[in-house]
C-alpha cells in the first residue's frame, strides 16, 4: 500500500515540475508576442506610404506601365516559401503551414509537382528541416530569419525570389504563412507574391503635379522590388506575432490540463491514504479484541 | 516644414525641420519651405537633417524615395544609421 503512495507522490512532484515550466513559456511568449506586435506597428506607417507613392504614381500617369515584375507567364516552375518557426512547443502552428503547403503543391500545382518544377523556399527552422528531409526540391539560404528578426535579413529572401522571378527561374511565387488576428486566432494563407497582381488606376483621385525624379518609369521600377520586400517582411513578423500566439495558447492549455491532471492525482493519493489508515486502524482494533478476547 | 524618416522597422525621425539635404539618384539636393510636390528616388549616401540655423543631424542611408507635398516631407528608407 505504501509503494502505491510513493508512486503516486512522484507522479504529483513531476508534473507539478512540468506545470512550472508550461506556465514560464507561457508568460515569456506573452512578452515576445507584445513585442512582435509592437514591431507590426511600427512598420505600418512605412508600408502605407509606399502603398501611397505608388498610388501617386499611377494616377499620375496614363495607359499600362510596363514592370517586370507583373508580367504574367504560364505556371510551369513554381517557388514557394512557407514561413514556420524555428521552435516547437506551439501547437498546430507549424504543422499546420508545412500542410496547407503541401496541399497546395499537390493540389494546384500537380502537374508542376509531377515534373519536379516545385521548388520550396523555406523561412524557419520546422519547415526547412520538414521539407529538406522529405526529399523536396528547397534553397537553404535563407531559412535563418528568427534568431535575428531585422528586416535586412528578410530582404534576401525577397531579393532572391524577386531575381530569380526576372531570370525566370520560376513563374510564379506564393507565401504559406498565418496572418496574425489574435493571440487566439491565427488564419493560415497562401498569398500569391509574384507576378504582382496589376495596379488599378483609382478614378477620380486628387491628382497634385508631382516633379518624378529621375522618371516615372524608373520610379516604379525602384519602387516595385521595395513594396514587394516589405510584404515579405510583414508576413514574417505576422508569422512570428502568431508563433508566440500560438505557442502562448498551447501552453495555457498544457497547464490547464496539468491542473486537471494533478486534480484526479491528488483525489487518488488521498484514497489510497485513506485506505492504508482504515487498513491500519482495523488492524489495531482486531488486534485489541484478540487480546481482550 | 514637417519632415517624416521612416524605416520598415521604426519611425527614424519625424518633426519640424528647416530643410532637408538629400542623396538624389542623379545627385545631391535640398528641400526648403514651400517646396513644389516632388516624389523622387534616393541613392546610397548622407541624408541632411537641417532642424534650424545651428543644428543638424546626419544619416548614412542606402537608398530610398521621398515625397513632399503642401510642406509635408515623407523620406522612405530601407535602413537609415545616424552619425554623430
Amino acid at each position: 500500500m505504501s509503494g502505491q503512495l510513493k508512486e503516486v507522490r512522484n507522479r504529483i512532484k513531476s508534473v507539478t515540475s512540468t506545470q512550472q515550466i508550461t506556465k514560464a513559456m507561457k508568460m515569456v511568449s506573452a512578452a515576445k508576442l507584445r513585442r512582435a506586435q509592437d514591431s507590426i506597428i511600427q512598420m505600418r506607417p512605412y508600408a502605407m506610404k509606399l502603398q501611397e507613392m505608388l498610388s501617386n504614381i499611377v494616377s499620375n500617369s496614363s495607359g499600362d506601365m510596363e514592370m517586370p515584375l507583373a508580367e504574367h507567364r504560364n505556371a510551369e516552375r513554381i517557388l514557394m516559401i512557407p514561413i514556420t518557426s524555428d521552435r516547437g512547443l506551439c501547437g498546430a502552428y507549424n504543422a499546420n503551414i508545412i500542410k496547407l503547403t503541401k496541399q497546395t503543391i499537390t493540389e494546384k500545382y500537380a502537374s508542376q509537382n509531377a515534373k519536379g518544377n516545385v521548388t520550396i523556399l523555406p523561412i524557419g527552422k520546422k519547415g526547412y528541416e520538414f521539407f529538406n528531409r522529405y526529399g523536396f526540391k528547397v534553397v537553404d539560404n535563407f531559412w535563418n530569419v528568427f534568431s535575428d528578426l531585422r528586416f535586412e535579413n528578410v530582404r534576401n529572401a525577397a531579393i532572391y525570389a524577386q531575381d530569380a522571378f526576372l531570370k525566370k527561374e520560376f513563374d510564379r511565387v506564393e507565401i504559406v504563412y498565418s496572418q496574425f488576428k489574435n493571440a487566439a486566432t491565427q488564419v493560415f494563407k497562401v498569398e500569391p507574391y509574384l507576378p504582382i497582381p496589376k495596379i488599378e488606376q483609382k478614378a477620380n483621385t486628387k491628382t497634385s503635379d508631382f516633379i518624378f525624379e529621375p522618371t516615372k518609369e524608373v520610379l516604379l521600377k525602384e519602387l516595385m522590388p521595395k513594396i514587394l520586400n516589405t510584404q515579405v517582411y510583414k508576413a514574417v513578423l505576422d508569422a512570428n506575432a502568431s508563433e508566440h500566439g500560438a505557442r502562448m495558447t498551447a501552453m495555457d492549455k498544457a497547464s490547464e490540463n496539468a491542473n486537471e491532471l494533478l486534480r484526479s492525482l491528488k483525489i487518488s493519493y488521498n484514497r489510497a491514504r485513506q485506505a492504508a489508515i482504515t487498513t491500519e486502524l482495523t488492524e489495531i482494533v482486531s488486534g485489541a479484541a484478540a487480546l481482550q478476547g | 516644414m514637417q519632415l517624416e524618416i521612416l524605416s520598415p522597422e521604426k519611425k527614424v525621425f519625424s518633426g519640424n525641420v528647416y530643410g532637408i539635404q538629400l542623396p538624389g539618384i542623379e545627385g545631391s539636393f535640398e528641400v526648403l519651405e514651400n517646396h513644389a510636390p516632388i516624389i523622387a528616388t534616393l541613392g546610397k549616401g548622407k541624408l541632411k537633417v537641417i532642424k534650424d540655423k545651428n543644428s543638424s543631424e546626419l544619416y548614412d542611408i542606402t537608398g530610398g524615395f521621398v515625397e513632399v507635398l503642401n510642406n509635408n516631407a515623407s523620406v522612405l528608407v530601407e535602413s537609415a544609421k545616424m552619425i554623430d
